[in-house]
């Protein structure tokens, strides 16, 4: 339509350039697009993929396609089965694909892994109507069905892989924390990412460059990982403080440390990267820091008391049941009071 | 003492807010020239908030330049003066920038017109005391500014002599002039501050004392240097004070002005005054120098005339009631790029659908954008970021209040406080999914039903 409009301007007046109307405002922010931020969000990834290949090789790359393949077909399938525009180009099916990777681990065999995907982006995002409409965090959904249903692949022993030898023999340090007779592994090596664990979150350094560059991007709210860090830094230091011999020796995941909390398991990677989807977290800056609380505070409930070494996971996925509440309690008040009543 | 003085609650900013480019390089060091006189102008009898105008000539009545063709009607209302020497013809009627359709009286122009120097020299030229201000009366001022036919020059046309009038059960200590301009492309009170200061800090002055303010502060952003040391010169020996503000969109809001230099906040759906402060734009507090000092209606006002669009961008001197067209023709014309034609800046100003359409006395600028500069993604899905949320001068929840409007969920929409947006549009500049949500909070308002009456009556 734009087009023979043009055509007839330029037949009737070379020179008249096609003037349009249109309501103000008529200059965007063109720095940031939905696409954008899906690519930062890649981008901030990159050093977390570095890691995985230097720790699990061949493996973390097979089970990243596998996953990203996945949701990648099942968004294009979701589109043409409901007849609207290829959706790959928002980059947000990569995107759930790829930190659903990460948070396998190396050893998943692919067809899990694929299972995994399907379900993420089928029943975690398109059921719900699509990017922007789900209420949970589709990487997230993908990861506790396959958790869930296929146990053996992904509880704690399946983390072992014997006849690798290395980092990837050794159980994760969240499984050893259980064990009252093991030692926790030094604070260093958790740090740098050469312990055992999923493939994207045993590196708390690369987790924190990537999720720094996010922050600074504005395409993650510094508000969420803040509270998710903030509040596990402060239960757990309260921890320390209030518990006694008896209590660690019926609990042995108690006498974990504040850095030692911080540097293990997915903490960092879901803190940034994970519950910081903007989907399915709060609106206001205070509901974020109130989900970002939230996710702290069942993080740390679950590595101390379930029956799973790690909690982030379930933590994020409770809370994205919580976030439509926690909007409805933080409706923020306007400048200048609410609107008065009869005017 | 300008540079001294400390205002208490001063806060230099307000939170939120967005940074967009400003484009004032276009037209901010070109010096104001003056429009001639066109063939004919286009005197619509509502260029202001509030209620019409009545027409006073008869069909072809000889008018001269400053004779007032329609008087005010009742209280909250401003008559209409002729911009050019000629005659008067049977009203028409003319569509708004801002869609409203209302009469007009055309005038043609006459051989005998002012010259540009002349033009240039009432409006700018010449001494405007500050020091040795002569004493007027309170009422005196307010019979001037309405005799005049003053409105608020920054965009809203409010009548200003509403503004000064003193009201029985409120207490004014404050008199504001409004020196942000931060709509983008716009420098026409930019040029006017450096080339007209002590009119402005007249005109301040002559506002405070009909409202009996304690204090008059004008109030800049500080990407204008220059401005600001023009504004504090002309200040020696006054009690005006000049304050920089921190540069952000949209700082010129009058709510967000108040905040930021008294640190007052304007209560939801209230006025400056229910804080004690008057707000005056720079031009409308020229304009009042004007006519008090120089007994001159507002007849002219300064136009910038930019953006990319548009070939020679240039801040004008122009006869209200001039055509769009001869304001751009003046300009050099438009370059083939351009795509939008604005009454006012990219932010909260209207496409011009009619070239021919009148300049009225609340046009700010006429902004020509090009192709690339409207161009932008598609839409997508909202994806809860709450960047709008977050860049909200009146911290409301757009995405919410939107998708409301777009549905009629008038409910959800009067819970996220609909009726206390402004418009400044910042939530749609920063949406990362190109959403219209001002558009569809804009709609929103105006469909939104009474309350109480149910929302069945659609």
């Amino acid at each position: 339509m734009n087009g023979s409009q043009e055509t007839a301007n330029a037949i009737t007046n070379d020179a008249a350039p096609a003037l349009r109307v249109a309501p103000a405002p008529h200059v965007y922010d063109t720095r940031l697009t939905t696409r954008r931020m899906m690519l930062d969000v890649l981008l901030a990834l990159a050093p977390v993929v570095g890691m995985s290949l230097y720790n699990f090789g061949w493996r973390a790359v097979l089970v990243m396609a596998v996953t990203t393949a996945s949701c990648l077909v099942v968004e294009e399938a979701g589109a043409l089965l409901q007849r609207r525009p290829s959706s790959l180009g928002d980059l947000s099916a990569a995107v759930t694909g790829l930190i659903l990777g990460l948070s396998l681990p190396a050893s998943c065999p692919w067809w899990v892994a694929m299972i995994a995907g399907v379900v993420a982006i089928g029943i975690g995002k398109l059921a719900f109507g699509g990017l922007g409409q789900n209420l949970f965090n589709p990487a997230m959904v993908g990861r506790a069905f396959a958790m869930i249903s296929f146990s053996k692949f992904l509880g704690a022993p399946a983390y072992r892989i014997a006849e690798v030898g290395g980092i990837v023999s050794q159980a994760t340090p969240l499984t050893l924390a259980r064990d009252a007779a093991a030692e926790i592994p030094a604070l260093w090596p958790m740090f740098l990412g050469t312990v055992n664990g999923s493939i994207g979150e045993t590196s708390v350094l690369a987790c924190l460059l990537g999720g720094l560059y996010l922050c600074a991007r504005r395409t993650a709210s510094w508000e969420i990982p803040s509270g998710v860090l903030g509040t596990l830094a402060l239960l757990a230091g309260l921890t320390r403080l209030l518990v006694t011999d008896a209590s660690i020796a019926a609990v042995p995941a108690l006498r974990l440390s504040v850095l030692e909390h911080l540097t293990s398991g997915a903490l960092v990677f879901g803190a940034f990267f994970i519950a910081t989807d903007p989907v399915t977290n709060p609106i206001s800056r205070k509901g974020m820091l109130v989900f970002g609380a939230g996710v702290g505070f069942f993080v740390w409930l679950l590595r101390s008391f379930s029956g799973y070494p790690e909690g982030v996971m379930f933590a994020v996925l409770l809370m994205n049941a919580l976030a439509p509440l926690i909007n409805r309690w933080t409706v923020p008040t306007p400048v200048g009071g609410p609107v008065p009543e009869r005017r | 003492m300008a540079e001294t003085a400390v205002i208490a609650g001063f806060q230099g900013t307000f939170p939120h807010g967005i940074h967009p480019d400003d484009r004032k390089s276009l037209a901010a060091n070109t010096p104001i020239e003056v429009l001639p006189a066109p063939k004919t102008v286009l005197l619509p009898v509502l260029q202001h908030l509030g209620a019409p105008s009545n027409a006073l000539t008869r069909p072809n009545q000889e008018v001269v330049i400053g004779e007032q063709v329609a008087s005010a009607v009742g209280f909250i209302s401003a008559g209409v003066h002729a911009s050019v020497n000629g005659i008067a013809r049977r009203p028409v009627h003319v569509t708004l920038p801002n869609g409203r359709r209302v009469p007009a009286i055309p005038i043609t122009a006459g051989a005998e017109q002012h010259s540009a120097e002349q033009i240039h020299a009432d409006f700018i030229g010449g001494e405007w005391p500050t020091v040795d201000m002569p004493a007027f009366a309170a009422q005196e001022i307010v019979d001037a500014v309405l005799g005049g036919g003053i409105v608020g020059l920054g965009g809203a046309a409010f009548p200003t002599h509403v503004k000064l009038t003193r009201q029985p059960n409120k207490t004014i200590d404050a008199v504001l002039v409004n020196g942000c301009e931060c709509e983008p492309y716009l420098t026409s009170d930019y040029r006017l501050m450096i080339e007209a200061p002590r009119a402005i800090v007249a005109g301040g002055l002559l506002a405070a004392k009909a409202v009996d303010a304690r204090f008059v502060v004008i109030a800049v952003e500080d990407n204008k240097p220059k401005a600001i040391a023009a504004l504090r010169e002309a200040c020696a020996g006054t009690n005006v004070v000049v304050k920089a503000l921190r540069t952000k969109y949209p700082m010129g809001g009058e709510k967000q002005t108040v905040r930021a230099v008294l640190g007052r906040t304007v209560p939801t759906l209230g006025l400056p005054l229910d804080v004690g402060v008057v707000v005056v734009n720079v031009g409308t507090a020229h304009a009042v120098a004007r006519i008090v000092l120089r007994g001159k209606p507002l007849t002219h006002r300064v136009i910038s005339v930019t953006g990319h669009g548009v070939k020679t961008p240039r801040n004008l001197i122009v006869p209200i009631g001039s055509s769009y067209r001869s304001l751009l023709d003046f300009c050099g014309g438009l370059r083939p790029e351009a795509a939008r034609v604005l009454s006012g800046g990219p932010m909260m100003g209207f496409t011009v659908a009619d070239h021919d359409t009148p300049v009225t006395k609340g046009t700010s600028g006429v902004t020509v954008l090009t192709r690339r500069d409207v161009s932008h993604s598609a839409e997508t899905a909202c994806l809860r970021c709450g960047r709008c949320a977050h860049v909200c001068p009146l911290n409301l929840v757009p995405t919410r209040i939107a998708m409301a409007a777009r549905k009629g969920n008038w409910d959800v929409a009067r819970r996220y406080h609909i009726q206390a947006c402004m418009e400044c549009g910042c939530c749609t500049y920063a949406c990362p999914a190109s959403i219209p949500l001002v558009q569809l909070i804009r709609v929103g308002k105006a469909r939104l039903p009474q309350q109480g009456s149910g929302s069945g009556k659609q």
